[in-house]
């Protein structure tokens, strides 16, 4: 192994800027409102307690920051989480120490799987309580060690504005992530002179930009060689902000394009070229192509076990060029014949300026002809009333011009094939940590970060029961939010895993007794809402929730036990798939 | 087979924690790891010895090279390097014995630094071989207590 050494230069361009709030005498909650607006953040999702009272006195106080009070913390932070994915930049969320802290854990294993740029700040008990089992507290930065990009326990009440800068510049950078500021109440309350440090330094902190030009000439000169090849983008495309430079590139060449479901939209899905996604609920087409595909060109995508099935068998007759921001990612899970570290947008310019048109028109046309034999689909008989259709008709009203959130399970999955989205940042879901409950919250989040635009919470009934106090903040702040709740009564998903491999023993999925009203549960919120039983009354109630001012839910009560097909089993090989 | 990575990390709190995470969380085995600060008081370094493939070292080299505090990764298992361990024993030794641990202390040029009513402690340094070696030679008296601090390595010559 050579000798690396991380680049040590850091910009320190927001320190200068900030050089006529130094001085100024501020409580340790103030520097931390202070410095959170120089960072441009101008909204936050939080729930108070006793250990940040100082800190929320700050923000009732603030001059530009907004606060968003969810229901639960894990709601706020997952509102932040979806923030940061529509907008790109880094969701901030607040709890107080002990249970509110711990509540964020999930949402923040959530946004590091998923790669999303976020700064959880936390309560924590006074610096002299900390480590006596004091009442509230718990080690947050220890619990969340596994799942954060960095962390930090405040200790002086100088160092928060420090802290809070380079936070942001560790979770906006590089492979973005969560980052967690743990905040002793005494040193919110204590008070300093503020002081925005002129320049970061974090030495051991390297943001690949460029890929190896050895490398990139390797990629290009395998492409000239490939008769049959396939690109795979991933969440690191949307990251990178790749969307035209892989347009670019995929029009100059002619190659099909898969993208995986956290990079939905970061392709046009009615381009031609466009196979949708991959893996275990993926296209027929998608998987056939990669099966059958010499070349595989990987963007921004970390080869997870759904998108894979079975590694041995994953792309048997192809090599593999793997480009990625982050150097661990290359090889982890599947073998790679050139590895290119570097920024998606970066590394994909340097190789529009390099490769040759080549026909691939025969290759294109096998690929064309498996999606006209094999396409998505189900059979819509009279009498009940299918998710697939609900969701189709989603699509076709919005023409994948919405934001869709969604929670976990099925009607995720649905979502994926059916909602075919068409811009990056629009399909919000839950992917790596693959979180129920997710989609709620999610929708606050975006709709929060984009008021004008039609936001859709696409959510399952198991999943929405485990956020549903989230109607309430939907209410408080106006948010015209739809839900279109498909809503099956199963835990959809697990009840297709036991149908399908534990010979239908529906063991605790059926959600059937006890179930709520939800039409009567978004009016006990002042949410409007309307149940929908037929196929031919989906278009005229989505219409209307569409064309309604305000928040509304619509609860589709569909055929049971529909499952999602095709589907490859855990462990199977793509070219294997079930119910295509 | 067992690699020898030399680490310079920032010295902040949590620094440690988090490489000792990463070791059970990604499932690699530390066989050893040495710490202490450098000439820079900011920085300190780590010597770890770790067992796997080599598919194993790559990935244990990328992910310790991610975490934020790791400065600088060097694989020295291929170098011309010095390695030393420290070594405590206490071993049972009699009137009768004393003698003979005595020759066994000088031929390994370790130092007896103490003397109980029937034991004594010995301290050596030397690289992983030697140490293994003392530690057998005195088996047969007896031994009461090992402490060893683990490996730490420099690379010989100038860089």
């Amino acid at each position: 192994m050579p000798v690396v050494t991380k680049n040590k230069k850091r910009g320190g361009l927001l320190g200068n800027l900030a050089a006529k709030e130094n001085g100024q005498e501020m409580t340790g909650g103030e520097i931390l409102v202070k410095a959170l607006e120089l960072e441009g953040v101008d909204m936050v999702f939080g729930y108070p307690g006793g250990a940040v009272l100082a800190l929320y006195d700050a923000i009732f106080r603030a001059e530009k920051l907004q606060h968003i009070l969810t229901r639960h913390e894990q709601g706020a932070v997952h509102a932040a989480d979806a923030y940061a994915r529509v907008t790109g930049r880094p969701g901030v969320v607040i709890a107080t120490s002990g249970p509110g802290a711990t509540n964020l854990v999930t949402g923040i294993a959530n946004a590091y799987m998923d790669s999303v740029p976020l700064v959880a700040v936390t309560g924590q008990v006074a610096l002299d309580m900390v480590g006596k089992d004091s009442f509230q507290e718990a080690d947050i930065t220890g619990i969340t060690l596994p799942v954060t990009k960095y962390s930090y326990l405040v200790k002086d009440v100088k160092d928060i504005a420090g802290i809070v800068q380079e936070a942001f510049f560790l979770a906006s950078t590089g492979r973005p992530g969560p980052v967690v500021i743990d905040l002793p109440k005494d040193i919110a309350a204590a008070k300093a002179e503020f002081f925005y440090p002129p320049q970061l330094n974090v030495p051991g902190y390297r943001i690949p930009k460029n890929g190896n030009s050895q490398q990139i000439k390797q990629a290009v000169r395998m492409l000239a060689e490939a008769s049959r090849p396939v690109i795979v983008a991933g969440g690191g495309a949307v990251n990178a902000g790749a969307s035209p430079e892989l347009l670019e590139l995929v029009e100059k060449l002619g190659i099909p394009v898969i993208s995986t479901l956290m990079a939905k939209g970061v392709f046009p899905e009615n381009h031609p070229l466009s196979l949708g996604m991959p893996g275990m609920h993926g296209t027929a087409y998608a998987n056939y192509a990669i099966s059958a595909c010499d070349l595989l060109i990987s963007i921004g995508m970390r080869f997870d076990d759904r998108v894979t099935g079975k590694v041995d068998t994953f792309a048997p007759k192809a090599k593999i060029i793997h480009v990625d921001i982050d150097a661990a990612e290359i090889g982890k899970n599947v073998r790679v014949d050139v590895p290119i570290v570097g920024d998606a947008k970066f590394v994909l310019q340097q190789l529009l300026q390099l490769v040759e048109v080549k026909d691939y028109s025969q290759w294109r046309d096998r690929v064309y002809r498996w999606r006209r034999e094999f396409p998505l689909k189900y059979t819509q008989d009279c009498g009940s009333l299918k998710p697939q259709y609900v969701i189709e008709q989603i699509y076709h009203l919005t023409r994948g011009e919405a934001i869709i959130t969604t929670d976990v399970g099925q009607h995720q999955m649905w979502a994926a094939q059916y909602c075919r989205c068409h811009y990056p940042r629009r399909f919000i879901s839950s992917g790596g940590l693959g979180t129920m409950g997710f989609g709620l919250p999610a929708a606050v989040g975006a709709q929060v970060a984009k008021p004008d635009a039609l936001v859709i919470d696409i959510a399952g009934d198991g999943s929405l029961q485990m956020m549903s106090q989230e109607l309430a903040t939907i209410r408080q702040y106006g948010l015209p939010v739809k839900i279109a709740l498909i809503n099956n009564q199963y835990l959809g998903m697990v009840r297709q895993w036991q149908e399908l491999f534990f010979g239908r023993r529906y063991s605790h999925s059926d959600m059937a007794e006890g179930g709520p009203d939800f039409v009567k549960l978004a009016d006990a919120y002042g949410i409007k809402g309307m149940r929908v039983t037929k196929s031919e009354e989906v278009r005229p109630a989505l219409e209307l929730a569409i064309n309604t001012p305000e928040a509304f839910l619509i609860e589709f009560v569909v055929e049971r036990e529909e499952n999602v097909f095709p589907m490859v089993p855990a462990g199977g090989s793509l070219n294997k798939m079930l119910g295509r | 087979m067992k690699h020898t990575l030399a680490v310079l990390v920032e010295n902040r709190p949590g620094v440690l924690t988090r490489i000792a995470g990463l070791f059970s969380r990604r499932g690699y085995n530390i066989d050893s790891l040495a710490v202490g600060r450098t000439e820079n008081p900011a920085i300190s370094r780590m010597t770890i010895v770790v067992e796997g493939d080599d598919r194993v070292i790559e990935q244990v080299g990328k992910q310790l090279y991610k975490l934020i505090d790791v400065i600088k990764l060097t694989d020295i298992t291929d170098e011309e390097y010095v390695d030393r361990e420290l070594f405590l024993i206490k071993v049972n030794a009699d009137p009768a014995t004393r003698g003979e641990i005595m020759q066994i202390v000088d031929i390994f040029r370790a130092r007896i630094v103490d003397i109980g009513k029937n034991s004594l402690i010995i301290e050596a340094t030397g690289d992983e071989g030697k140490i293994n070696a003392i530690e057998s030679a005195l088996r047969p008296f007896g031994i009461r207590e090992v402490v060893r601090t683990g490996k730490i390595a420099m690379v010989r010559g100038p860089k």
